[in-house]
C-alpha cells in the first residue's frame, strides 16, 4: 500500500513550501507522486528515484575516465587534499542542512580554509548593504496577514520562486487581507515585462543598471522634493502614483532580487532600497526582503554567524581567528587571483554558475565535488563524492528565505551505502586529526597535491 | 541590416532552466532551455534574422552560440537576455566591483549571426574549457 507523507518540506528555493505531500511506493523505494509543488520542486523529488544515481565515489583516472572507489578512500583523500594544501577554498551549501554547514566548518577551521556561500554569486551585496544600512524586515507570514501592497524590484518569482506569490504575497486570504489579490496592489520593477509583470497593477520597465537612479527619485518624493521628467526611463507621473500608494498603504513590502545584487552599483542598489523602506516608515509600516534563492541559502548565514561572526566568505586561514572581506576573501575573486590551491564543490554546481574563467582558474589544482547529483561540478572534478538529497532522503534544519528555521524530514532512504553530508564531513574531520597527528610524529613536510588531467 | 549589433546583457533564472537543471544538466532539456537568447524583434530584424537561427554572442572574456528565440518575457530594443547556466557563464564576466558578486547582468555583447556553425553541449563546454574534454561520450 502506497504511503502518503505529508507536511514535507520543499528542497528547491527560499520559499521552503512546506505543505508538500509525498505518495511514496509500498517498498519505501520510490517516490510515486507530489503534490502542491512547484514544476521544479516537483521534478527534484521525481528525479531522486526515477533517474540514475551515483551510489559511490568517483575518482579520476589519468585517462580522464572515473572510477567508483569506497567512501574510506575517498574521506582518505579529500582530507590529504585538505592537509596539503596551503590554502583550500570550500564553496557551496546552498543544497544542503544547516548540521551538514557547521560540519563542513569544522573541518574549514581544521583545515585552515576558506569558507564561502553561493550567497557569495547572490545575495552577498545584501549582507553589505545590511551591515550598513540595517534590515527593516518581516516574516513572510506578517506580508501574508498584513500587506496591502506588495512591491517586487528586480524580482521574478514566477520564474525563481514559483509559489512565492499564491503562498506569502499577492494571492493568498491572510488574517488582515482577507479579500487576497484584491485586497492587495502589487508593483513590479523590472526592465523585462517579466511573467511576474502580467499579475502587476502597475509595472514599471525600469531601464537596466539605473535601479539606483529609481530609488533616490522615490526617496526625494517621498521627502516632498522635485524630480526630473523621467527617471530611468520612468515618467515623473508613474513615479508620483506609485510613491502615493507607498505612503498610503497600511503595511508593505518590497521584495528584491538578483536585478539588484547582479548590476551595477550591487550592494549600493540594495542599500538605498534600504533606505526608501526607513524612509516610507515616517508615513507607515513598511518591510523589505531579500529574495533568497537556495532553500537552505540562508542557512549558513545563520549557522556560521553564530559560529564566527560572519555570514559567508570567511577566511580560517587562521582557524579559529575569521575574518570576511568580500573582494577579498570571496569565491570568484579568490579564484582570479589564482589564490586558493585546492577546491570543494559542496551542494551546489560552481562548473555551470561560475563564470568560466573562474572555472578555469580554479581546475588548475585539486577540485572535489560533494553532491548527490551529476553536474558540471562533478563532471570536472578529481573527486566526486555523492551524497543524500536533503529533504527527501535526509532530514535537517534549513533557513527560509526570512530566516525562520523550519525541521525539515526525509520522505525515502538514500540509495543503500551513501551517507549524508554531515557523516561525510565529520569523518573527513577526523581523517584530518589523524593525519595531522601522524605529521607532528613524523615531522614530514607538506607537499601540495596536482589534480589530474585528461591525456591531451 | 547590420552584421553585428552591440547589446546590453542580462542572465537570469527560468523556470525552464530551473526544471531543466533538476533533471540534469546534461539532458537534451537543460540545452534547450538554457542554450538561447531573447532578444528584442527590432534587434533580431536588424541582424537580418528571424527566430530560431544561431547568433554567436561575444563579451570582453568569451564568447558562445546560442538560437534566438522569441521569449513570453519581453525586452525593449538593446536589452537581451541569456537563461541563467552554462552557456550564460561562457560570456560573463568575473569581475566583481569588489563584492564577490560577477557582472550577471548589464554587461555589453556583440550579437552576430552565426553561419555554419553549431551549439555546443554544456558539458562540451564545461570540459573542453579545463582540457578534460574527450569528444562525445
Amino acid at each position: 500500500m502506497p504511503k502518503k507523507v505529508e507536511n514535507v518540506g520543499c528542497p528547491y528555493c527560499g520559499v521552503c513550501c512546506d505543505d508538500l505531500v509525498v505518495t511514496v511506493s509500498d517498498d519505501g523505494k520510490k517516490i510515486l507522486e507530489v503534490e502542491n509543488a512547484c514544476a521544479i520542486g516537483n521534478q527534484i523529488f521525481h528525479h531522486a528515484t526515477g533517474g540514475e544515481r551515483v551510489k559511490l565515489p568517483r575518482l579520476r583516472q589519468p585517462d580522464g575516465t572515473y572510477k567508483d572507489i569506497s567512501y574510506d578512500e575517498a574521506v582518505d583523500y579529500a582530507a590529504k587534499v585538505l592537509h596539503n594544501a596551503k590554502k583550500p577554498l570550500i564553496y557551496g551549501f546552498g543544497s544542503t542542512n544547516c548540521e551538514g554547514m557547521a560540519a563542513a566548518a569544522k573541518v574549514a577551521e581544521r583545515a585552515g580554509a576558506v569558507l564561502d556561500n553561493c550567497a557569495s554569486i547572490c545575495h552577498g551585496s545584501s549582507f553589505l548593504a545590511i551591515f550598513d544600512n540595517g534590515y527593516p524586515s518581516c516574516t513572510l507570514g506578517e506580508t501574508k496577514n498584513r500587506a496591502d501592497v506588495i512591491v517586487y524590484w528586480g524580482a521574478n518569482p514566477a520564474h525563481a520562486h514559483p509559489r512565492h506569490m499564491s503562498r506569502y504575497s499577492i494571492f493568498p486570504r491572510g488574517f488582515f487581507t482577507g479579500k487576497g489579490q484584491k485586497s492587495r496592489k502589487i508593483i513590479v520593477i523590472d526592465p523585462r515585462h517579466t511573467d511576474t509583470a502580467q499579475v502587476a497593477d502597475i509595472y514599471l520597465q525600469v531601464k537596466q543598471g539605473h535601479d539606483y537612479e529609481l530609488f533616490d527619485a522615490f526617496r526625494a518624493v517621498v521627502r516632498g522634493h522635485e524630480i526630473p521628467e523621467e527617471v530611468a526611463g520612468i515618467r515623473r507621473e508613474q513615479i508620483l502614483e506609485v510613491a502615493a500608494i507607498m505612503k498610503k498603504a497600511r503595511f508593505g513590502t518590497i521584495f528584491y532580487g538578483m536585478g539588484l545584487c547582479h548590476s551595477d552599483g550591487r550592494n549600493h542598489n540594495v542599500d538605498i532600497a534600504i533606505s526608501l523602506t526607513r524612509d516610507l516608515n515616517d508615513y507607515t509600516k513598511w518591510t523589505i526582503m531579500a529574495m533568497r534563492g537556495h532553500y537552505n541559502i540562508t542557512g549558513p548565514g545563520a549557522v556560521w554567524s553564530w559560529q564566527y561572526g560572519f555570514p559567508y566568505c570567511l577566511d580560517l586561514t587562521k582557524k579559529d581567528i575569521a575574518h570576511m572581506n568580500p573582494g577579498e576573501t570571496s569565491s570568484v575573486d579568490l579564484a582570479m587571483r589564482d589564490e586558493v590551491d585546492a577546491f570543494f564543490n559542496v551542494g551546489t554546481d560552481a562548473g555551470a554558475h561560475f563564470p568560466i574563467e573562474a572555472v578555469k582558474h580554479l581546475r588548475k589544482h585539486p577540485w572535489i565535488t560533494v553532491d548527490p547529483n551529476i553536474c558540471m561540478a562533478s563532471e570536472i572534478s578529481d573527486l566526486h563524492i555523492p551524497v543524500g538529497i536533503v529533504g527527501v532522503e535526509v532530514p535537517g534544519i534549513v533557513y527560509r528565505m526570512d530566516n525562520v528555521p523550519i525541521q525539515y524530514r526525509k520522505v525515502i532512504d538514500p540509495p543503500e551505502g551513501v551517507i549524508s553530508d554531515e557523516e561525510l564531513f565529520e569523518r573527513i574531520h577526523r581523517r584530518l586529526c589523524e593525519l595531522e597527528a601522524e605529521e607532528a610524529a613524523k615531522g614530514q613536510a607538506k607537499a601540495t597535491p596536482e589534480g589530474v588531467r585528461a591525456e591531451e | 541590416m547590420a552584421n553585428r549589433i552591440t547589446l546590453n546583457m542580462i542572465t537570469q533564472r527560468s523556470i525552464e532552466e530551473g526544471v531543466a537543471m533538476e533533471k540534469g544538466k546534461t539532458t537534451p532539456e537543460y540545452f534547450e532551455a538554457c542554450s538561447i537568447i531573447e532578444m528584442h524583434d527590432d534587434d533580431v530584424k536588424a541582424l537580418g534574422l528571424v527566430p530560431n537561427q544561431l547568433v554567436r554572442v561575444t563579451s570582453e572574456c568569451g564568447s558562445v552560440v546560442v538560437k534566438t528565440v522569441r521569449g513570453r518575457q519581453s525586452l525593449y530594443p538593446g536589452l537581451a537576455f541569456i537563461p541563467q547556466g552554462v552557456w550564460a557563464n561562457q560570456i560573463v564576466p568575473p569581475r566583481t566591483q569588489a563584492t564577490g558578486e560577477p557582472q550577471y547582468s548589464g554587461f555589453p555583447v556583440t550579437v552576430e549571426p552565426a553561419n555554419g556553425e553549431r551549439r555546443k553541449s554544456a558539458l562540451e563546454l564545461v570540459q573542453g574549457a579545463v582540457g578534460l574534454w574527450r569528444g562525445d561520450q
